[in-house]
């Protein structure tokens, strides 16, 4: 269905080549991951199927690739709409209409399908995933994951042969990344569909794969069974690591897979040492905070007390109120009712210069924190906003991220890059309290766990908002649980996490009831035999 | 939006309240129009995103009202002999005679400067009633399919002005965290940056999903007819606004150039309509109903228009009558709200 011969793509300007080599065939029905460390070229090689690179992209596309059939050199992209549907990173972006309905038609309206047709799969795709409810509601009124959903499901009306996903989960929620995934598995099953999927949290894409494409950094391909070549890749879910780690061939890559060789380990190992961490004195007391938009209630009354060097991660739906909480927390959001106080004074009744020196924060969108032109001067310019000496925020930046080039502009920096200069600014009047809103978005296993070591040296008492179960597990040290703005619930990682299914590291599922939450641990456990 | 009358329906009907509105400075009937399109407006709209708009563009009117009578208490303009104030007159150089600042103000000036505000009130109030039960955007959709590209440019670039808003919102907010309170033209600086570039990335990102959504799509269409058919659109469109302009203006060429334009856009619109292969979702249609609710409009446009003067007397100042006929063409504008008032979902 997809066919790759001997494809390279440069980039206008770029050095080196994106793709390089690409030789790849990916069969009618199939469901196949692309995975790859951040800028690998995940999203370059996905919009090579549609032909967006190189029609929209511009650069130099050698070898050629064919779609069922056609070669995308002499078709571009809107003549490819009736075979390939894609659906990119962010959703919103690239909605045309205004409302949900409008939005699953278009495609169609551009193919020229007759009205009754149209009438017909908009009903059906309604139903498919889940939107009749919402059908005359506007978009831009939808959470994350029902919008999410209501892109792929304007892809699927035009009933494309081949749907082109770009990391359709990483903005959702648990819950919502499963109703999307479980929608595609259907599509793939029932309509023999072939699906192309980009993705950073392969703890929720790996189990449905039929193929793993895993993209180097240098350009090339290596395509095979999920197991073995996530086994070799340097970006594998917890499941698989845990496989290597006990020796099981073939490696697992489901839950299922896993627990049913996982008796011999579960019993070899027993119950890990519950070691309360300690918490120092308390540094931030939140009491009954409130955050009203209109008549809508986004938080209700949360309290939270954060003591020095504890690590609260918040998790909950999309729209539960996490970010709201954060920015309330922080100062500079909005707060109708309710007490925070950090070591005795509110940061909202600070000047923001003296507010950030009391709490940092880091915004969903990183990007919009930096504004001058190299990454020297915005450590520079931190440091005199922070009124530190000179060299402190570069320090810090070296500590989260070796070797980020002074002279480089901060957009073209990579996600985990740029991820880290944020931060290294907000740390750099350090702070008593740090809160990070949807940290990991975009970054890959390595990133992500540099990004917990350095967070963990530094020793800030630090709260995030995150979906991600597996990072939660590997950093957070306390869980908190909010639904329609109130906690539910509130205790240690351990106990939080391995409570709900939902909420479980993959690591969690495989050995329960034993509360082992991370491959790290296990590994640890197991050389100290 | 099943049941929805048509949004050119409720456009023309809207438009027929306008021309009473425009021919009138009569306050009475003036504000038998407001209340005639604010009842429908209210009655008939539908759970949607902009059915609040009425209310904006009356606030608007009032602010435009408002406005009006200022500048008569400042700048002065039609006078009478009833002094109510004698402010004091600014002396003004040689150069900027005729204009006047402060100086007398007569109960007969207040009064044509408070009918003639009134008048664009009500003129927006028209506006702001269309706007609440159809909105411009869905009455885009109902263009010619040889308009569609650029029906669909129009709508895109719609949505641009609240993103921009919002990017410079969380801009602003982001910055805030830096320490830095960010105000005044300063402010502008150091948001334009951000914001544009946002808004560009989003453009492209947009392209990009249209492009790969079938936008622009000519599927076989000979490269010959698609630019036939644009440069016939084109082409009739700029002669259709010269010769409405020159209409207006009131020029001898206005007839001829109108012509002129309006068969080559004709022409156009009927290669293009019939050659794009592309279709409608779920079209508004054409029906009783909206042929009724155009039918009101159009009433009390012809009433206003063939019965009696709806002038304002100013000099001498006299009590505004209601004149019969307009008023009764007013009270059938209402009846949309018999026909509509069932479909509201």
């Amino acid at each position: 269905m997809i066919r790759f011969e001997d494809v390279s793509f440069t980039y206008p300007g770029a050095s080196g080549p994106a793709l390089s080599g690409v030789d790849l065939e990916v069969p009618e029905g199939e469901l196949c991951l692309v995975v790859g460390r951040t800028g690998a070229g995940k999203s370059t090689l996905l919009r090579a199927v549609n032909g967006l690179v190189p029609h929209f992209s511009g650069g130099v596309l050698g070898g050629r690739v064919l779609v069922d059939g056609r070669d995308t050199r002499t078709n571009p992209p809107r003549e490819l709409a009736d075979v390939v549907g894609l659906v990119g990173q962010d959703p919103q972006a690239g909605f045309v209409t205004d409302s949900v309905e409008e939005e699953l038609a278009y495609s169609m309206e551009s193919l020229g399908l007759p009205n009754p047709v149209m009438r017909k799969r908009v009903e059906e795709t309604l139903d498919l995933l889940g939107l009749a409810d919402l059908r005359h509601r506007p978009l831009a009124t939808l959470s994350g994951g029902q919008q999410q959903r209501v892109a792929v499901g304007a892809a699927l009306t035009a009933h494309p042969k081949v749907l082109v996903l770009d990391e359709p989960t990483s903005a959702l929620d648990p819950g919502a990344a499963e109703d999307v995934l479980a929608a595609l598995h259907r599509l793939v099953h029932d309509l023999g569909m072939t699906v192309l999927i980009a993705e950073h949290r392969l703890e929720r894409v790996a189990q449905y794969a039929d193929r793993v494409v895993w993209l180097s950094s240098d350009g090339t391909v290596v395509a095979g069974d999920p197991g073995s070549v996530l086994a070799s890749a340097p970006v594998a879910p917890p499941v698989v690591r845990l496989g290597q780690l006990a020796g099981w061939e073939p490696v697992p890559v489901s839950i299922r897979d896993a627990r049913r060789r996982a008796g011999e380990l579960r019993s070899s190992l027993g119950s890990p040492a519950s070691v309360a961490p300690p918490v120092g004195a308390e540094v931030m007391r939140a009491a009954d905070v409130r955050v009203r938009y209109g008549s809508v209630e986004a938080v209700r009354g949360v309290s939270l007390a954060v003591g020095a060097g504890e690590r609260v991660a918040l998790m909950g739906r999309n729209g539960s109120g996490k970010s709201s909480l954060l920015w309330a927390l922080q100062g500079s959001g909005k707060r109708s009712g309710g007490e925070v106080l950090v070591e005795g004074v509110d940061p909202a009744s600070l000047k923001p210069g003296p507010r950030r020196r009391a709490v940092g924060l880091v915004p969903q969108q990183p990007g919009d924190l930096l504004y001058l032109h190299t990454v020297g001067e915005e450590c520079r310019q931190a440091d005199r906003e922070s009124g530190r000496e000179a060299g402190t925020c570069r320090a810090l930046l070296d500590r989260l991220a070796p070797g980020v080039p002074d002279d480089r502009h901060p957009r073209d920096l990579s996600e985990g890059q740029r991820l880290a200069l944020v931060l290294a600014v907000a740390l750099t009047p350090s702070p008593k309290v740090v809160l990070l809103d949807e940290p990991t978005r975009g970054l890959d296993y390595p990133a992500k766990t540099r990004l917990a070591e350095a967070l963990a040296e530094l020793g800030h008492a630090v709260v995030l908002a995150t979906h991600d179960v597996e990072f939660v597990a590997e950093y957070a040290t306390r869980v908190v649980v909010l639904a329609d703005g109130e906690v539910v619930a509130d205790g240690s990682t351990g106990e939080v996490v391995t409570a709900s299914p939902t909420f479980s590291p993959q690591v969690a599922k495989v050995l329960a009831p034993l509360p082992w939450l991370t491959v790290g641990d296990v590994a640890r456990a197991l050389a100290a035999r | 939006m099943s049941g929805a009358v048509h949004p050119g329906a409720w456009w023309l009907w809207a438009l027929g309240l306008a021309v009473v509105a425009s021919r009138a400075t009569n306050p009475v009937v003036l504000g038998l129009v407001v209340a005639v399109a604010g009842f429908v407006a209210v009655t008939c709209r539908q759970d949607t995103p902009w059915a609040d708009s009425y209310d904006m563009f009356f606030k608007f009117g009032l602010a435009v009202l408002g406005i009006r009578v200022l500048f008569h208490v400042l700048l002065g303009g039609v006078d009478g002999p009833t002094v109510l104030l004698d402010l004091p007159e600014v002396p003004l150089p040689d150069w900027a005679r005729g204009i006047r600042l402060g100086g007398p103000l007569t109960a007969e000036g207040l009064v044509f400067a408070l009918c003639q505000g009134l008048q664009l009130a009500t003129l927006l109030c028209c506006v702001g009633a269309a706007n609440a039960l159809a909105n411009a955007k869905r009455l885009l959709r109902s263009l010619p399919a040889a308009l569609y590209e650029v029906s669909v440019a129009v709508v895109v670039a719609m949505t641009v002005a609240p993103q921009l808003v919002a990017s410079a919102r969380s801009v602003r907010r982001a910055r805030a965290l830096r320490g830095d309170v960010v105000r005044g033209v300063r402010a502008v600086k150091l948001l334009l940056v951000p914001v544009l570039e946002g808004a560009f990335e989003r453009s492209l990102v947009l392209a990009a999903a249209m492009d790969s959504r079938g936008y622009g799509r000519h599927a076989g269409l000979p490269t010959r007819t698609r630019v036939l058919t644009g440069f016939l659109v084109l082409g009739g469109l700029v002669g259709l606004c010269v010769g409405a302009y020159a209409l207006l203006d009131g020029g001898s060429a206005g007839v001829p150039v109108l012509v002129v334009g309006a068969v080559p856009a004709a022409a156009g619109l009927w290669t293009g309509s019939r050659r794009v292969r592309r279709s409608r979702y779920r079209p508004d249609t054409w029906g009783t109903r909206e042929a009724l609710v155009v039918g009101s409009g159009l009433i009390a446009a012809v009433t206003a228009v063939l019965g009696p003067d709806l002038v304002m007397p100013t000099v001498p100042l006299t009590a505004p009558d209601l004149p019969l006929l307009p008023a009764l063409g007013l009270l059938c504008a209402l009846a949309p709200v018999l026909i509509a008032d069932r479909k509201k979902p």
